[in-house]
């Protein structure tokens, strides 16, 4: 099968047969690999052209050319976006070539993050295609002196109804260009009965340019002239460098230049480090190993693990020091309870370690700069910069390249600054990388969190009281302390407002100084893990079953309680529809009763991102203590369509794994303020081996908005898979990894 | 010091260090970046490459130590993109963001090379050794059996055709 985009001029690559002498021979100006459509702002073919907007080039050889504005980091959002376009322009996805944009303020938003993309552009993108398409009918009305009601459009071809006359859209190029095109926001959309692209499953635009090794990524730049560069930062986040063997390390072979930066203080911008540059990344490396630093550590250095857990610890005897929510009355509704329970959850920070470690080409020249850079973040990246460098914006043109994984890591931009910074120093083309330990010891951590939990049954077994207390990192702000970023949770949380007696409140630890960030389905990926957890146990407490218990929950909204249906809150009636999608399709009534000792299902749903996902694990816990997940059962809810189910089926499937992966051995931890883990030897992601063989994924589809699909599959993995292992041996995890745990049974 | 050896059936002589490992002779010095960095410790695979047909990660493998030997890339997996793999991967949708696929695809080859009816299990132990941080690790498993059954049904053509 073909790709649905059509392989630019093929190159070859292999130009180097004979490269002699003269060490490193830097190969020409290479375009990434759909360079003549990405960086190129020629046109694919000769004029006339139809160039109604900023994101829609047609042409008379029949080729539709349409601009993807996002950057792509894995999520699909390069195809997605452009699929909502091509539809109500009505041409085939065949004659459909994509174009990465540039950083172009035309665009307005040009990030990836939050799995905002399908929520703020779905809409906005159809009526960028179906103006253009009223264009073209105007245009074919005109030609024919006929209404523009009576004409229609089919696959690239504008129809006369009554009189079966068409004209194919290359033939109106000319005339449509002469329309004025209508206001977006009075554009006819298509009944989505009559999509023809969207909700199909359609592949990567990429995809023949990864299976044949084509650059595409930000590491895969050359530009003429480029030279390499390594960043060696402190340890101890924010450290300075006191003294350093620059001197000594200029010498290297290879090395053009070595030079200290002082930096500043504020974790997300340039901070302290040395730079190497060489004439290849490999030299940079070796230069390294000779580099001696002695650095100034600053007030952090006696951060760690243990510290934290301690602090952490120590406040859960003490009252919160902010309630967020107080409903009823929770210590009366405690005392009368018949059953009680106290439980106390942790995990652990985590890195986020895309495979493409951080990296950006910056070339400063005449007091312009231009970057190349995987950057979720472009806009952000650019002022960050323009900032730091002290020149204006105007003057800052940002290339957006693919991301070899973003899961929230490249929302920041400190590569991007290191590398603009050192190409201004050395006053050349810099290609700065990082190695994997810089990126597992420089990341923004996912932030640990600690739940103390208590809750109480009535007699029947219903909660009539909940509290959790939440342990989390502060700073001080403008208006006071404040939790870090990602490391906050919000008053509305599950299950508040389902439980009569409900408290939550939350304490900081400070000072901390270590940084933290958005990690994929950030704040949902901790806790949901500790919350559907805890109400597993109390599942068990009240002797009903997992499911059932969340049914009955989800049933119990308290009076009073208000939910903002204008933005997204939690709708226990969409929750309900995935459960019971995920109940049935997992048969888990009958299947929960045949299960061998060893053998469990564990239930876990959650609300993120504006979307319900409730996902059913079955797991295998070995004598030896081994855990397998046999299988993985997903019902999701994203609203009235899933707009690529083949890419969205992708990102469920992913979505679960990376949970998986994360609940099962991953963790960050620090020790003298310096992160322990370097690498993938204590970074340990799930592989092949321990993947489930199959994950069925079921959509459950609404009268709601559309929303995306990068995140909120994920949360309810964890809790789902240690769910399953209480229900295999009936031990409980109460803090992540698993791997920390002993699970052996007998 | 200067080190020939073959890249996709073509000569090269690359003056580098000796030390340099394969992986940034490929990348930096003779312009193929199909082949990945993703960890520099032989974690993750990402950097996988056939040296005399067998897989291997080159930013383990010092550039001295290639001396001679027939290396294959990505980019020489097949001359047009259509190796069975190649299509597979396009046909099943593999890629998320796609950056270590090159290196799952070469660790495949190699297994249909040795294997060319793998069960799930010789999968699992043939691409173990490489990591996919958006997990799409079902779809690779799947891409890797419909190969299988396209070089087969090519096999078997063959064979028939030979036969008439």
């Amino acid at each position: 099968m073909t790709t649905p985009t059509k392989p630019v001029s093929r190159r070859e690559f292999l130009r180097a047969s004979s490269i002699v002498g003269g060490g490193l021979l830097l190969a020409s100006y290479i375009d990434l690999a759909d360079a003549s459509s990405a960086f190129a702002q020629t046109p694919l073919a000769s004029a006339p052209e139809f160039a109604p907007n900023a994101f829609i080039r047609m042409t008379p050889d029949g080729i539709v050319t349409i601009v993807a504005k996002n950057p792509e980091i894995g999520q699909g959002v390069k195809t997605m976006l452009p699929m909502l376009i091509a539809d109500e322009l009505d041409v085939d996805w065949k004659t459909v070539r994509i174009e990465q944009a540039k950083l172009d303020d035309r665009y307005e938003e040009q990030w990836a993050g939050g799995s905002t993309a399908t929520p703020i552009n779905y809409t906005p993108m159809r009526r960028v295609g179906a103006a253009a398409r009223a264009m073209l009918v105007a245009a074919a009305a005109q030609t024919w002196g006929v209404s523009e009601s009576e004409c229609t459009t089919v696959g690239g071809a504008v129809r006369h109804t009554p009189s079966g006359r068409e004209l194919r859209y290359t033939q109106l190029l000319d005339k449509a260009a002469t329309i004025t095109p209508p206001a977006l926001d009075k554009v006819t959309l298509k009944d989505p009965k009559d999509f023809r692209v969207i909700g199909t499953r359609v592949p990567g635009v990429d995809n023949q340019a990864i299976v044949t090794g084509k650059p595409l990524y930000g590491i895969d730049v050359t530009v003429p002239g480029m030279l390499y560069a390594t960043y060696v930062k402190c340890p101890v986040f924010a450290g300075k460098v006191a003294s350093a063997n620059v001197d000594a390390v200029k010498r290297e072979p290879g090395i053009r230049s070595a030079f200290v930066v002082d930096g500043g203080t504020e974790l997300t911008g340039l901070l302290g480090g040395v730079a190497i540059v060489g004439e290849s990344w490999w030299a940079t490396q070796q230069a390294r190993k000779k580099l001696q630093v002695t650095w100034h550590e600053g007030a952090t250095a006696g951060q760690s693990t243990a510290r934290f857990a301690e602090q952490a610890h120590a406040m859960s005897q003490q009252a919160p020091q902010k309630m967020l929510r107080a409903d009823g009355d929770v210590d009366r509704a405690l005392k009368s309870a018949t059953k009680v329970l106290t439980s106390a959850y942790y995990y652990p920070f985590l890195p986020h370690a895309t495979l493409e470690p951080m990296n950006t080409t910056a070339s400063y020249k005449d007091g312009k700069l231009e970057i190349w850079s995987p950057t979720q973040t472009p806009k952000d990246g650019r002022e960050e910069v323009a900032k730091t460098l002290g020149i204006p914006e105007s003057d800052i043109t940002v290339h957006i390249t693919r991301s070899g994984g973003g899961f929230g890591r490249r929302l920041m931009n400190d590569y991007m600054i290191e590398a603009a910074w050192i190409s201004k120093q050395v006053g050349a083309p810099v290609k700065l990388l990082w190695t994997r330990e810089d990126d597992i010891q420089h990341d923004f951590y996912r932030p640990a969190g600690w739940h103390f939990f208590s809750a109480g049954l009535d007699k029947s077994g219903k909660p009539v009281a909940f509290r959790n207390h939440f342990v989390t990192f502060g700073e001080k702000g403008d208006k006071g302390d404040h939790a870090v970023r990602a490391a906050d949770i919000n008053q509305l949380e599950f299950p508040g407002r389902f439980v009569p007696n409900f408290a939550l409140g939350t304490s900081l630890i400070m000072p901390f100084g270590i940084p933290t960030g958005w990690l994929r389905a950030p704040g949902s990926n901790g806790i949901a893990f500790a919350m559907q957890s805890f109400i597993d146990e109390l599942a068990v407490l009240a002797g009903k079953d997992p499911l059932q218990f969340r049914l009955d929950l989800l049933d119990s909204v308290q009076p009073g309680a208000t939910f903002n249906t204008e933005r997204a809150d939690f709708n226990a009636e969409r929750m309900r529809g995935v459960l019971q999608l995920v109940a049935e399709k997992s048969d888990w009534v009958q299947r929960s009763k045949t299960l061998p000792k060893g053998t469990g299902l564990g239930v876990a749903f959650y609300f993120s991102h504006r979307g319900y996902f409730a996902e059913v694990v079955q797991a295998t816990v070995s004598k030896e203590g081994r855990v397998a997940v046999d299988k993985v059962w997903v019902a999701g809810d994203v609203g009235a369509q899933v707009i690529n189910p083949s890419n969205a089926e992708n990102q469920v499937q992913g979505s679960v794994i990376d949970g998986i992966s994360e609940a099962l051995g991953q963790e960050i931890t620090f020790e003298n303020g310096r992160v322990v883990q370097t690498n993938f030897n204590t970074v340990p992601l799930v592989r092949m081996r321990q993947a489930p063989p199959t994950i069925e994924v079921h959509w459950r589809t609404t009268d709601y908005p559309v929303t995306g699909i990068g995140e909120p599959a994920l949360p309810p993995a964890p809790p789902a898979l240690c769910n399953a292992i209480h229900a295999a041996i009936g031990k409980r995890i109460r803090s992540l990894p698993i791997s920390k745990h002993d699970l052996r049974w007998s | 010091m200067s080190v020939t050896f073959s890249v996709n059936g073509k000569s090269v002589t690359a003056d580098v260090p000796d030390d340099m490992p394969l992986l940034w002779v490929l990348r930096d010095v003779l312009d193929l970046k199909g082949t990945k960095f993703g960890c520099g410790g032989g974690y993750c695979g990402a950097c996988t490459v056939h040296i005399n047909g067998v897989t291997a990660r080159s930013c383990q493998r010092p550039v001295s130590r290639v001396a001679g030997a027939e290396v294959t890339t990505i980019e020489g997996l097949s001359a047009d993109g259509t190796h069975p793999l190649q299509v597979a991967w396009q046909d099943v949708d593999v890629p998320q963001c796609g950056y270590c696929q090159a290196g799952q695809i070469m660790s495949a080859a190699a297994l249909l090379k040795r294997t060319p009816k793998p069960s799930d299990e010789d999968i699992d132990t043939a691409m173990s050794g490489n990591l996919c941080r958006c997990a799409t690790y079902l779809r690779i498993r799947q891409a890797i059996h419909t190969a299988a059954g396209q070089i087969a049904t090519q096999a078997g053509q063959a064979k028939s055709g030979s036969q008439e």
